[in-house]
């Protein structure tokens, strides 16, 4: 797993394009080579003793997904769920799951340059997953490491020593 | 040996033709794996894994030969095993004549399993030879067989093969003349190009093979022949390999020309001697004429045509071996295949209910026409999805009803009396699963005849009854199929497994728990039979039967008692199983349970219910108190509305305890598709997986097992 992240750090050296979406009021942007398809929210079948941001599992074409509430998960002040809600469906680690955040706002592409280290962050998010942050005409990005965020322990997505 | 093996096909009450399909594909995947593993065998440094590979290759065809009473094939291949097993021990170092003896043998088995698969009755051609030539290498001397590609033809030539040159074909079988062909056999780019005269060469030595005559090519690197061959291409490629690498030959079929078949009668062409280039092939009409009637009808037709199946089957023909074959009657696809396309309609039953349910509203005598091929999609959708469904699910039984002949044959041999006894034929298995699966189980139920049950006379002396039982059975167990081999035999022998074990070198103690012990059986080569019969004891199967199993994420758990027999549990997860589930309403919510473990369901009455501390409750039914799990407070069901209280339980039996489900309604009975949770998720307490309904919504097959552990605490 480390080797993964790592990859991805050196990676960021160079221009690189993240899709952009918001959760409240903030902007985050991930890796665009993670983001499998993006779809509209319909109601997962929820699983029972989980966390709160874990809303079920989806049909994606056959597939079982896990559906992540991001906006539960950073503890956004409003999660609502309607046809305009917007679930991005990521691949990682060869896994499907599929986030919900607020909406999708577009595609950019960031050069090194245009990335700075994140100051520590005092968030329900574990510093390492930010890879820093990115600005753009005066916008700022949060620029996370999905896979490392989805990958660690507290999201539960992924059964203990697996 | 061979007098060992029963000279029988089918009958003994069990029809065993049709399996024969499947063993000659897998017989012919096998030979054609283990020729590739020959050929790519560095001699310097064979490494264990291609020996054993190769030695797996000859053992299973010789396995499943010995089963369906195929001696000759038997018998040569179990030599083969026999000489590729003291190469995979180091006891013989491989050498190029042991690799040309092996895959001339491969060859042979091949001829012998087409003639059996085309029920050809003529006299077969003689092993006799390749047998001989084996056990010396195996015994260490070195035959001094000059040309390894020239003693082919004693295999390949049936004892009354045709003289050899012109007259092949021609007069004495016609019929294989009219199929002959006429090829561009393009080899190339070689490094050498002497590696081409190789190929030159097996024509010579090779009796019915062909007539070949070289072409002048445009490229150095390249040389071109014109072959006129009754052959299968695949067959020649399988000969080219000897001299050069597959992806250098191209062959291509050459329009015929009348009269053109006479180059067949020229003697070997002078080498390097360039013979007209391809158009025209003028040279033809005037060569001599060696073929008259016979081969004549053949140019009329396009050859292309000629399917390889319409050809003589068997006959003395050399080159029968692939063409003997018939055609398939079923073909092989990739799993991954099916996967997509039972996704894909799942996807289409999903729009297709979509679509149904958004038709509802509309006005019926509007929109007749609509409606009416709306209907027919829903029925067209359902009759899809099962017969895609049906691609993949195969019952047990399919692979069980292969055993009780080959036990019967088994016990025959080794004097002993076996009963077999078969359980949960009908649980469905993914075809995929049960393939990979009929391996593993074929050498456990080999092995528990070998070893496990007792000689009728030490039996009445251990007191127990003169024939002994083997239990095969089959169940969906929680999240998982359980296949169990049971035997009521000697069980295993702590002392000699560690003995064994000492003996090769594996590090061992006495205070090793039984279970410990039990798994170095799964060392390759670990055997513990003291006699090496042709049934088992080479330690062939047990490592084999692991790594397949665990190739499927499954394990194998060992129960053995000393005196009492020996239980092997292979728990297989479901990656894809179609099942039969109950679906049961809970608040808003569906699950499935497994129809397997359901017992009953009832509308419950409060007096029934009886609450004893901490507030757990018990349920009298008939006579019987059950412990009462509320799914809704497992599952932590939101209630919205009005609490109306859930009055039905379904009883459900898992492990050999029942406890009873409360529930809200039952909705029905169906079968659904197991998907596995953990591919994108995790395991998930109580759930033994998930499934797509109809309307594509997920719901969550409980793990009854799980549920009944539960209460018990």
């Amino acid at each position: 797993m480390n080797e993964v992240i790592g990859e991805t750090k050196t990676a960021t050296m160079g221009a690189r394009e993240y899709l952009t979406f918001r959760l409240g009021q903030e902007e985050y942007g991930i890796d665009i080579l993670k983001v499998q398809e993006i779809r509209g929210y319909e109601k997962p079948t929820r699983i029972a003793n989980v966390p709160e941001f874990i809303r079920g599992v989806v049909n994606l074409r056959g597939t079982i997904v896990p559906i992540v509430d991001m906006r539960l998960k950073f503890n956004c002040e409003k999660a609502e769920y309607n046809g305009f809600t917007v679930v991005i469906i990521l691949n990682l680690y060869s896994r499907v799951v599929g986030i919900v955040v607020d909406s999708v706002s577009d595609v950019m592409e960031l050069t090194s340059e245009q990335v700075r280290p994140a100051p520590d962050l005092d968030a329900s998010l574990d510093n390492s997953a930010v890879l820093g942050l990115g600005s753009v005409n005066e916008r700022m990005l949060i620029l996370l490491d999905i896979e490392k965020l989805m990958a660690g322990v507290d999201m539960g997505l992924v059964s203990l020593g697996a | 040996m061979a007098e060992g093996y029963q000279e029988s096909g089918a009958g003994d009450g069990l029809d065993l033709t049709q399996f024969y399909q499947i063993f000659f594909e897998e017989a012919g995947e096998n030979l054609d794996q283990m020729e590739q593993m020959l050929l790519n065998l560095n001699l310097e440094t064979a490494d264990d894994e291609a020996l054993n590979g190769i030695f797996r290759c000859a053992h299973s065809v010789k396995g499943g030969a010995a089963t369906f009473g195929f001696s000759d094939v038997a018998e040569l291949t179990h030599q083969m095993e026999s000489l590729l097993d003291k190469l995979r021990r180091h006891e013989l170092q491989p050498n190029p004549l042991m690799v040309d003896v092996l895959l001339e043998s491969a060859d042979a088995s091949r001829l012998l399993l087409a003639r059996h698969q085309t029920g050809d009755t003529s006299d077969p051609p003689s092993t006799a030879g390749l047998v001989q030539r084996i056990s010396e290498l195996a015994s260490g001397s070195v035959p001094m067989a000059a040309e390894p590609v020239v003693e082919v033809v004693p295999v390949v030539a049936a004892p009354a093969a045709p003289p050899p040159v012109a007259a092949a074909p021609a007069a004495k079988v016609p019929k294989v003349a009219a199929s002959s062909r006429l090829l561009e056999v393009r080899l190339g780019p070689l490094e050498r190009g002497e590696q081409a005269d190789g190929v030159k060469d097996l024509f010579r030595d090779i009796v019915g093979l062909g007539r070949i005559a070289e072409v002048a090519s445009d490229k150095p690197e390249i040389r071109v022949f014109k072959v006129r061959t009754t052959s299968a291409d695949d067959e020649l490629l399988d000969l080219f390999v000897f001299h050069v690498a597959r992806e250098q030959v191209q062959i291509q079929q050459l329009p015929e020309e009348e009269g053109s078949v006479g180059w067949l009668d020229l003697e070997d062409p002078p080498a390097g001697a360039p013979v007209a280039p391809a158009p025209g092939y003028g040279f033809f009409e005037n060569a001599p004429g060696g073929f008259d009637t016979a081969p004549a009808p053949a140019p009329a037709k396009a050859p292309a045509a000629v399917p390889v199946a319409a050809r003589p089957a068997g006959g003395n023909a050399p080159a029968a071996a692939h063409a003997a074959q018939p055609e398939a009657a079923t073909i092989r696809v990739a799993i991954s295949k099916v996967d997509q396309l039972i996704n894909l309609v799942g996807e289409l039953v999903i729009t297709q209910a979509m679509l149904a349910q958004n038709s509802q509203a509309l006005d019926p005598a509007v929109n007749q026409q609509l409606l009416a091929g709306l209907a027919d999609l829903d029925r067209n959708t359902r009759d899809l999805q099962e017969s895609v469904m049906s691609i993949r699910m195969i019952p047990m039984s399919i692979v069980f009803s292969r055993f009780p002949r080959m036990l019967r044959d088994l016990a025959s041999k080794l004097g002993k009396k076996v009963d077999f006894v078969t359980q949960g034929e009908a649980t469905e298995l993914d075809k995929g699963l049960v393939e990979k699966i009929t391996d593993p189980l074929t050498h456990l139920v080999r092995n528990s005849c070998d070893h496990g049950i007792e000689l009728p006379e030490d039996r009445l002396q251990a007191g127990k009854s003169e024939t002994g039982t083997i239990t095969l059975s089959a169940a969906h167990q929680g999240g998982s199929i359980v296949i169990e081999v049971r035997d009521d035999g000697r069980g295993l022998s702590r002392e000699k497994i560690l003995q064994k074990a000492r003996e090769r070198g594996i590090e061992v103690s006495d205070s090793m728990s039984d279970p410990d012990v039990w798994q170095l059986i799964f060392a390759p080569g670990f055997s513990t039979a003291d006699v090496v019969t042709d049934v088992s004891g080479r330690g062939v199967g047990m490592d084999v039967v692991k790594k397949n199993i665990a190739a499927l994420n499954g394990t194998v758990e060992i129960d053995s008692v000393v005196g009492q027999g020996m239980k092997v549990s292979v728990r297989l997860p479901l990656t894809l199983a179609i099942m039969d589930g109950m679906s049961v309403g809970v608040g808003e919510e569906v699950y499935i349970l497994p129809l397997s473990s359901v017992v009953e369901s009832f509308q419950v009455k409060d007096e029934a219910v009886n609450t004893v501390a901490q507030g757990s409750r018990l349920v009298k039914v008939r006579d019987e108190y059950m412990p009462v799990i509320e799914l809704e407070k497992v599952f932590r069901v939101p209630r919205h509305g009005s609490d109306k209280a859930s009055d039905i339980m379904v009883v459900v039996e898992a492990e050999g305890s029942r406890v009873a489900l409360l529930v809200d309604e039952l909705l029905g009975q169906q079968q659904v598709v197991v998907k596995n949770l953990e591919t994108n998720y995790r395991k998930v307490p109580n759930v033994s997986g998930a499934t797509i309904l109809g309307d594509g919504q997920v719901a969550l097959i409980l793990d009854t097992s799980a549920l009944v552990r539960r209460s018990r605490h």
